[in-house]
């Protein structure tokens, strides 16, 4: 719930951002955190929730997604399938172990033979709900930022419009919720791939 | 489910305080000695720094048995590594990860381990193939027994850890320290902590590693005996006597 994640659709690309900070009761252990996975070379997950769950979960369905496209003679699986894949293994953990992390997963669909290609948002709770959608957030972040979502996203967003619509929802965040994020990374993607847009401090390794 | 009515916790040796840091020097371990069951001093003279390998180092904080147990296990993976990888030594990333595996498989059983994984490797910046050559970029990771695994350049794991968080903190420059400096800002931090903490006492411990020569242990003190309290202490007990 502490973690803030939210992500947003636009012409041509999905931006996902998410605060940097980690820790636990009154310590902050680290604040250059990447909480934001690559799935593929055309997907992200950006995550909300403890870190041994973020990093076991975000390994094992990218990982699992990479063992299918090289089991399957290069076969992409498109977002939709890989977010139904994450779905389906958080639905059958809940009973057993579950994997306690609220995630969004972006991603670019190259269009068949030359058409253009279409981005997708998908929102997963930690219960295996999915949901797709045009902008959304995880945790706390939700209360804060679902209005200034509901009032400034349209369609056909350009790249420049979408940043400034999640620079109001960092600010908003900074501002108003009691826990201090200061820094905030942002990854973007569209036909060229995952990329960084900009973050607080230089992340962690891992 | 594990954890579904289980017996009554037990006691475990808990209070302590760990900490690391790296500098141009190498990277600095300190810790105190004492394991705490409750309110009693279970002892004195625990050791809560425990080698992996010539090179890695792992620190206890938590459940004494715990750590021991698991980074003991750590030791033996890095070991094998060692011997089936032709000589060439298991690295900080994988033996952290390693360790927060297990951790992670086990995190329904009430493990109580919060460790720092510290050392030198082959595989950091500036590292070439042969594997003569040492690396000197260092690693410290944190693990713990809900399988959170963070990699930083400053730790302290502990009950007293925001004690020595405070006096780490606020020296300023400190990645350019010398080395005797770094030994001492670890003994200073770990002695703050000791005497604001209950749960922190015995002796102080530093080790540093460095890239050429591994680890050694560079320091001990034990607080007790500590030059000006014990001649306070020498003097009350004259006077009164």
């Amino acid at each position: 719930m502490a973690d803030t994640v939210f992500g947003i659709t636009y012409n041509g690309g999905v931006i996902i951002a998410a605060d940097q900070s980690n820790g636990r009761s009154i310590l902050t252990y680290q604040k250059n955190l990447d909480k934001i996975a690559k799935l593929t070379d055309y997907s992200m997950m950006g995550v909300s929730g403890a870190n041994s769950d973020l990093v076991q979960f975000t390994q094992y369905v990218s990982k699992n997604i990479n063992l299918y496209e090289i089991s399957n003679e290069g076969t992409k699986l498109s977002t939709h399938a890989q977010a139904n894949f994450a779905r389906g293994e958080l639905a059958t953990a809940i009973r057993k172990g579950p994997y306690q992390v609220n995630v969004l997963i972006g991603g670019y669909d190259a269009g068949k033979q030359g058409a253009p290609g279409s981005v997708s948002l998908y929102y997963l709770d930690y219960f295996g709900a999915l949901h797709k959608v045009k902008y959304g957030a995880q945790g706390y972040a939700q209360y804060f930022c679902a209005s200034i979502f509901d009032r400034e996203y349209k369609e056909n967003l350009t790249e420049e419009e979408a940043i400034k619509i999640l620079g109001k929802c960092i600010l908003e965040m900074k501002t108003r919720f009691m826990l201090s994020q200061p820094n905030f990374i942002m990854k973007k993607v569209d036909k060229d791939g995952v990329s960084v847009l900009s973050f607080g401090e230089d992340p962690a390794d891992t | 489910m594990p954890s579904q009515r289980s017996p009554p916790p037990l006691e475990f040796a808990h209070g302590t305080t760990t900490l690391s840091f790296a500098f141009q020097g190498g990277i600095i371990a300190a810790v105190d000695s004492r394991a705490s069951l409750g309110s009693f001093v279970g002892s004195k003279t625990t050791q809560k720094v425990l080698p992996v390998s010539s090179h890695i180092l792992g620190t206890m904080a938590g459940g004494a048995a715990d750590c021991q147990h698991w980074i003991r296990a750590l030791k033996k993976e890095a070991l094998l590594h060692e011997l089936t990888e032709d000589g060439r030594r298991m690295s900080v990333a994988r033996a952290s990860r390693i360790l927060a595996n297990h951790l992670y498989a086990l995190r329904g059983y009430d493990l109580s381990v919060g460790t720092m994984i510290m050392g030198y490797d082959d595989h950091g910046i500036n590292s070439k193939d042969d594997h003569d050559t040492r690396s000197s970029t260092p690693y410290i990771y944190y693990a713990d027994n809900t399988g959170l695994r963070i990699q930083g350049d400053i730790f302290a794991v502990g009950s007293g850890s925001t004690f020595a968080l405070g006096i780490l903190d606020t020296e300023e420059n400190r990645y350019n320290l010398s080395v005797d400096e770094a030994v001492a800002l670890g003994i200073k931090a770990i002695r703050h902590a000791t005497f604001r903490d209950a749960y922190s006492g015995g002796y102080i411990n530093v080790f540093l590693i460095t890239p050429k020569d591994g680890w050694r242990k560079v320091y001990t003190e034990d607080i007790a005996r500590n030059p000006e309290i014990w001649k306070a202490l020498q003097t009350e007990i004259n006077e009164n006597s």
